[in-house]
């Protein structure tokens, strides 16, 4: 049991560290949110140099080898940073599938490109009708000749704005919600049929509804086995609630901090509104519910270096759990500490809020997450 | 970053493992696992007498003491593991007060003869001990203390009331809290005492609690005479040694190992509990109170980890370390509460002794010690430091507000 960071982790943390407190304070954040792609490329080829986006791959691959722990040290920082840049479409959830699964032909046409900055990514899983079910599927892709042909519609891929290739999951056999049929593909962002409706998400990301409309792929664009592809998208989409559950934890420390100090600074009948006992104790629950969240996410992050299973999945339900509800309470807390100024756009702490609210979400809320939690019981 | 236990550490757990299978088998734990708790008396049953010679024989009855007082000298891990595995098999422990809240203000502020004539009693536990801090008028604020000890010569006349007394009743000895000082902070001029009980002009006095317990006492001091010699350190610094006390032994404070116990036989039971034709434990609604629990306790056994973890690397606990007895307490308690939803109706059951003895429980033989946990549980936010003073503690000492 050994709860230290290893030398190249403590870099690792810093690194990012610096660069959140460096080059991403709320007023450089705003401007790159401004930017057309609503991120700024720079700041991506800045990753690519720091080494940020080879991280989870293989040496083999062109990468560093990290495990769970690596993603949860950068993804608190971004956390922290409320970083916009696409990581996690492109490097955990497109990234995860290639690396995992990927073909040697396939690793060298996108992951090399991925590695170095120059190709962005997003996974189009979810659909209209299927909620948090990542097998209720009615997109399909039909054999047809040496390929497939995909047809359907995918909802809220995060990242698909500026995505040059999409890895989308549709059904080559079995009715909607079956555990078998499930296949993934490698789709090209312009490929014939494939169409877009872009938008903003609540925490300034961007989105988009991806239609499908007999779109034609070859046989190489299929990731791993055919119809079997349903495990491989649980593990994968398991990093990501890592990720963002990690993210959350970073949000929620710059909250209850901010919130602190802000309760120190405010005037109100004549004494710093931190004096009022009533709100002092509401902080202190802030701090609990961080430092709780902490702790589920150390274990998450260990409990998948030690291989996935079900203590693993049960580990990162656990996690997600806790994330939501820790990181609903500190944001609207946060936000009512705040007063009047916590209801505005002009201090950063909506912003955190808006992520804490919509991490709760993505990949499953609390109540998905519980059940899930309850099924390995 | 890993949670794997060493090579050397799961050889220990494996030793601790055996050590309880031998001294407190499977048999007595199921015996005593139904027994109610109604009256704390003097003396001990004779398997627990049995189970506490055999700690110290073995050398491992006050792990946490520093090793020429019986001490095991034990890492932080093999000190968790300890309490984790002590608390699944349900053993016996010493009486805390002696054991774990007296015995490190004496061996640490102590006098050589303080520490000679006290120590080996309270690790044999042939001396029992009861703490005199709270009075009528001192609860959360203990400072506010006003049992005066003034000195005569050679001896300390004690006068005044102590309340909420656990195990007064069956102490042979006291520690308490007096003023000997006025001038100064309220937290100036409080001495730490020994007060053998069987010196005239103490009175006991039972205080039942809900649940029929009675393990509480109100202790009226009446010119009472207590020997200088019994004085620990200096006078008038015993505020100093009660705070210090107050860090001694963050994590076992959370009481993790025991929630996980109850958590684990609440299952059990729900699985055996019908309900419509089925069982409780295929009621979803119910499963999901007992889910959102273990994740609490989940994230709350990490905490305590992260903290072993600092003080295993020679650092001190950190902030996280606050909020073990809070998390630990609401924990237990909401536990304790489910645990009475369990047994529907039966567990409306009043615990009464007579009626046990004569014709054995009623409904689950569970039942009745649930009610008793949950009941007496409520006391577990309440004393040590009520957790509303806790968080005026966090919010000074982390928050810094």
């Amino acid at each position: 049991m050994d709860f230290s960071l290893s030398d190249e982790q403590s870099l690792l943390k810093d690194s990012v560290e610096r660069f959140v407190q460096n080059d991403y304070d709320f007023d450089k954040r705003r401007k790159v949110m401004a930017e057309e792609d609503g991120f700024s490329r720079k700041n991506w080829q800045q990753f690519a140099e720091l080494g940020w986006l080879a991280i989870p791959f293989s040496e083999e691959d062109g990468g560093f080898g990290g495990g769970a722990i690596e993603l949860m040290l950068l993804m608190e920082q971004i956390g922290r940073g409320l970083i916009v840049e696409p990581y996690l479409p492109t490097v955990v959830l497109a990234g995860g599938f290639l690396r995992r699964a990927g073909s040697a032909a396939q690793k060298e046409q996108y992951l090399s490109g991925i590695i170095d900055g120059s190709k962005l990514s997003a996974f189009a899983f979810a659909e209209p009708q299927g909620r948090f079910n990542l097998a209720d599927l009615t997109t399909t892709a039909k054999a047809k000749g040496d390929g497939y042909v995909l047809s359907g519609h995918k909802a809220v891929v995060l990242g698909g704005p500026s995505a040059d290739f999409l890895v989308v999951s549709a059904r080559t056999s079995g009715d909607q919600r079956d555990a078998d049929g499930i296949s993934l593909f490698l789709v090209d962002a312009g490929a014939k049929g494939l169409s877009r409706r872009d938008y903003p998400t609540v925490d300034g990301l961007r989105a988009s509804e991806v239609m499908l409309e007999n779109v034609e792929v070859g046989k190489d664009a299929l990731i791993g086995a055919e119809g079997k592809a349903l495990p491989l998208i649980e593990e994968v989409i398991d990093d990501a609630i890592l990720a963002v559950g990690c993210e959350a934890v970073g949000a929620m420390e710059v909250l209850y901090k901010a919130t602190v100090e802000y309760s120190k600074q405010r005037v109100q009948f004549g004494q710093p509104i931190g004096k009022f006992q009533v709100l002092q104790h509401r902080m202190v629950d802030m701090f609990m519910e961080y430092e709780q969240s902490k702790s589920l996410m150390f274990m998450a992050a260990m409990r998948l270096d030690e291989g996935y299973n079900d203590a693993a999945k049960k580990a990162i339900s656990g996690f997600k759990v806790q994330v939501g509800k820790s990181g609903r309470f500190v944001g609207q807390q946060a936000v009512q500490l705040h007063g009047g100024m916590g209801m505005t756009e002009e201090l950063s702490v909506g912003h955190y809020f808006k992520r804490l609210t919509m991490i709760d979400t993505l990949f499953g809320n609390v109540d998905f997450h519980l059940k899930r939690y309850g099924s390995f019981d | 970053m890993d949670l794997k236990l060493r090579e050397e550490d799961l050889a220990f757990q494996r030793e601790v493992r055996e050590f309880i299978d031998r001294h407190w088998p499977e048999e007595v734990r199921k015996a005593r696992r139904n027994v109610g708790r109604f009256e704390e008396t003097k003396g001990e049953a004779p398997e627990v007498r049995r189970f506490i010679d055999a700690l110290n024989e073995r050398g491992w009855a006050v792990p946490n003491w520093p090793a020429e007082w019986g001490g095991t000298d034990w890492t932080p891990t093999e000190k968790y593991i300890w309490d984790k595995e002590t608390a699944r098999a349900e053993c016996p422990q010493l009486s805390a007060f002696g054991a774990r809240m007296l015995a490190p203000v004496l061996y640490t502020w102590g006098t050589a003869q303080q520490k000679e004539r006290f120590l080996p009693l309270i690790r044999e536990q042939k001396m029992i001990w009861c703490q005199g801090y709270s009075e009528p008028g001192a609860g959360s604020d203990l400072a506010a203390l006003a049992t005066r000890a003034v000195r005569d010569g050679d001896e300390f006349v004690v006068n005044g009331t102590k309340i909420w007394t656990t195990g007064a009743h069956v102490a042979d000895w006291m520690f308490c809290l007096v003023r000997t000082g006025t001038e100064g902070k309220k937290q100036e001029g409080i001495s730490f005492l020994l007060i053998d009980m069987t010196t005239p002009g103490i009175t006991v006095n039972p205080i039942h609690l809900l649940g029929g317990i009675h393990s509480v006492n109100e202790v009226e001091l009446a010119d009472v005479r207590v020997p200088v010699a019994n004085l620990v350190g200096e006078e008038n610094k015993g505020w100093t040694y009660a705070k210090g006390l107050l860090t001694h032994e963050r994590t076992g404070i959370a009481g993790v190992a025991r929630s996980e116990v109850m958590l684990a036989r609440m299952k059990d039971i729900a699985r055996e509990t019908g309900v419509d034709g089925g069982s409780l434990w295929d009621d979803a609604e119910f499963r999901r109170k007992v889910h959102a629990l273990e994740i609490d306790l989940e994230a709350l056994a990490m905490t305590e980890l992260r903290v072993l973890s600092q003080v295993e690397q020679g650092g001190a606990p950190g902030p996280e370390s606050s909020i073990l007895k809070i998390r630990g307490t609401e924990l237990s308690q909401a536990l304790q509460t489910l645990q009475i939803d369990v047994f529907g109706y039966y567990g409306l059951a009043y615990p009464d002794q007579t009626l046990i003895d004569n014709e054995g429980p009623v409904g689950h033989p569970y039942g009745l010690t649930a009610m008793q946990a949950m009941l007496y549980g409520r006391a577990s936010t309440i004393f040590g430091g009520s957790n509303e003073i806790q968080k005026n503690i966090i919010s000074k000492a982390v928050l810094g507000l």
